[in-house]
């Protein structure tokens, strides 16, 4: 069992070593790979990170990474892998700047240990284990975060495929186009109600041209975009309906309650204008 | 996964109901929800504390704060030692009711949180678990 | 003791619910609506929930019960200035709310209870002649 003594002090008293090594392994590895990161801005994460953990290991012992008092290192490093994610860096680059830790620190504990073998393996196998659970935190917190931003992209592809138009004063046009799914029928939802709500808007004309099939689920996410639509005190309709589409929903039973729909979107911009009031005279 | 923080409200009365709405909302946005994910739990918590309040003659609501490094989320356990649910598959299905329900059941409140646990034995209480992520 | 108050709005009434309602107050407003329909005469209510964050089953029912109870009175109940989060909440709850008419604003909300008492004073005039 090491003692927690001698990787805690070795980081205390050794640091500014450990950190110079540090960064030259780091520049070994290259890791402000392509001028994405200036070596400044790498040698202070370096020296901030080597700050909380020596303090943290000396506070909390090294044993458990997990236990709550190790939080700002994990957060450290959580933000590290965010960065390098948003930054354009791979995991094993963004893994390497911890990994390459361990260099520095076994020669640290080499002059710590000084001639007790027995003592440095310990120490040595202690600080390798402490290492690779830091390095694997952080591939850990990368790949999240890359998820994250995925995610992130597909919901702004997903409002950016379905703009809310304004054909005129209180008519807005949301033209579908692809599969209606329930992570879409959401989107939808909320960009068009903040609109309609946004504009004072009296119809919202949905175009469900670019739809290709609708099944069941389909129909159930355009109902409840209905349903929502008219509990703000907005009304509704849907254009786009091929003939196709008129025999599945009846074959399916689905009950469009009320819902007024319309083979195209011109047709129902015109019944969406008469109900507002407004005509127009030829000149 | 890691609880940030938890703690627990007694749900007895009509005002604790309130309370703990207010709780919940306080705590979506604590954990960064959207508004229409905010608006979702608080609703399924006063689903839940209404039901608990009158169905199960009061009980509590344990709530715990939760995060992995980057997910959140929020978990709500509403518990009472109530006269419990005889027939929970009838009860998860639209339009059963017990008598002031809406028909709605608990379905409802299902589709409202991204996680949803109910274990109900009669004459002994019922445990509903909800969880939100981010 | 808290009471949720009824304004007079020209020729209808307005109901603003702004606070977190608990069963009393629900009830004590679906008490002073009724007799403030019979007493003013009122053929329209406009209820106003603007400043409602949530609005849940219990909720549901009691605006449904108030727009009952307006209607058994003659008067039409217009729900005006839901939230889009509370919608989209409501839809996926499974209430539609179905029976009470909505409005975006009291402004919009005036205009329906105009154009439904016009035509229905319509109706009243086709069936003197």
């Amino acid at each position: 069992m090491a003692s927690k003594g001698t990787l805690v002090s070795a980081l205390q008293t050794r640091r500014k070593e450990i950190l110079g090594n540090w960064l030259q392994q780091l520049e070994h590895a290259s890791a402000a790979a392509k001028g994405r990161l200036s070596a400044k801005d790498v040698a202070k994460q370096a020296d901030e990170f080597l700050n909380v953990l020596a303090a943290t290991a000396q506070a909390h012992g090294t044993d458990d990474i997990g236990a709550a008092g190790w939080q700002p290192v994990r957060a450290f490093l959580e933000d590290l892998s965010r960065q390098r994610v948003l930054a354009g860096f791979s995991s094993d680059e963004t893994a390497t700047f911890i990994f390459s830790l361990k260099r520095p620190i076994f020669d640290a504990l080499r002059q710590e240990c000084a001639k007790d073998a027995d003592k440095l393996a310990n120490e040595t196998w202690a600080a390798s284990e402490l290492v690779d659970k830091l390095g694997l935190h952080t591939i850990k917190t990368f790949q999240i975060s890359r998820e994250e931003v995925i995610g992130r992209q597909q919901t702004e592809l997903l409002e950016l495929s379905t703009p809310v138009v304004k054909l005129w004063d209180g008519i807005l046009a949301l033209p579908m186009i692809g599969t209606l799914d329930s992570a879409r029928t959401q989107v939808v939802m909320e960009s068009l109600l903040r609109k309609i709500v946004e504009t004072e808007s009296q119809i919202a004309i949905i175009d469900i041209t670019g739809v290709p099939t609708v099944d069941t689920l389909v129909a159930q996410h355009l109902l409840k975009t209905v349903t929502a639509i008219r509990l703000m005190g907005a009304d509704c309709i849907i254009s786009g309906v091929r003939p196709q589409i008129a025999q599945t929903i009846v074959h399916l039973g689905v009950d469009l309650q009320g819902v007024t729909t319309k083979a195209n979107l011109a047709d129902a911009l015109a019944l969406a204008l008469k109900r507002n009031g407004v005509s127009f005279t030829k000149q | 996964m890691q609880t940030l923080s938890s703690g627990e409200m007694s749900v007895v009365n009509e005002h604790d109901i309130v309370l703990s709405r207010q709780a919940v909302r306080r705590m979506s946005q604590q954990q960064g929800f959207s508004l229409v994910d905010q608006t979702k739990m608080v609703t399924a918590a006063s689903e839940l504390a209404r039901n608990t309040v009158i169905y199960g003659g009061g009980g509590i609501v344990k709530w715990a704060m939760l995060s992995d490094g980057i997910k959140r989320g929020l978990r709500l356990t509403f518990e009472d030692k109530g006269p419990g649910i005889a027939n929970l598959e009838l009860a998860m299905t639209d339009g059963w009711s017990s008598g002031k329900g809406l028909g709605l059941g608990l379905t409802g409140t299902r589709r409202l949180v991204n996680e949803f646990e109910i274990e109900s034995i009669v004459g002994v209480g019922t445990r509903v678990v909800i969880t939100r992520w981010k | 003791m808290d009471r949720i108050p009824i304004l007079r709005m020209g020729e209808f009434l307005l109901v603003t619910i702004q606070v977190d309602m608990q069963d009393q107050l629900a009830l004590r407003l679906q008490d002073d609506l009724t007799n403030a329909i019979e007493k003013k005469g009122a053929k329209g209510v406009l209820v106003d929930i603007s400043a409602l964050e949530m609005i849940d089953s219990f909720m549901g029912r009691m605006i449904s019960d108030m727009s009952g109870m307006a209607k058994i009175l003659d008067a039409k109940t217009v729900l005006v200035g839901m939230q889009p989060a509370v919608a989209i909440t409501l839809v996926e709850l499974g209430l539609s709310l179905p029976g009470v008419a909505t409005a975006l604003n009291v402004e919009r909300g005036m205009q329906l209870l105009r154009h439904a008492m016009s035509e229905s004073s319509d109706d009243a005039n086709t069936i003197k002649r």
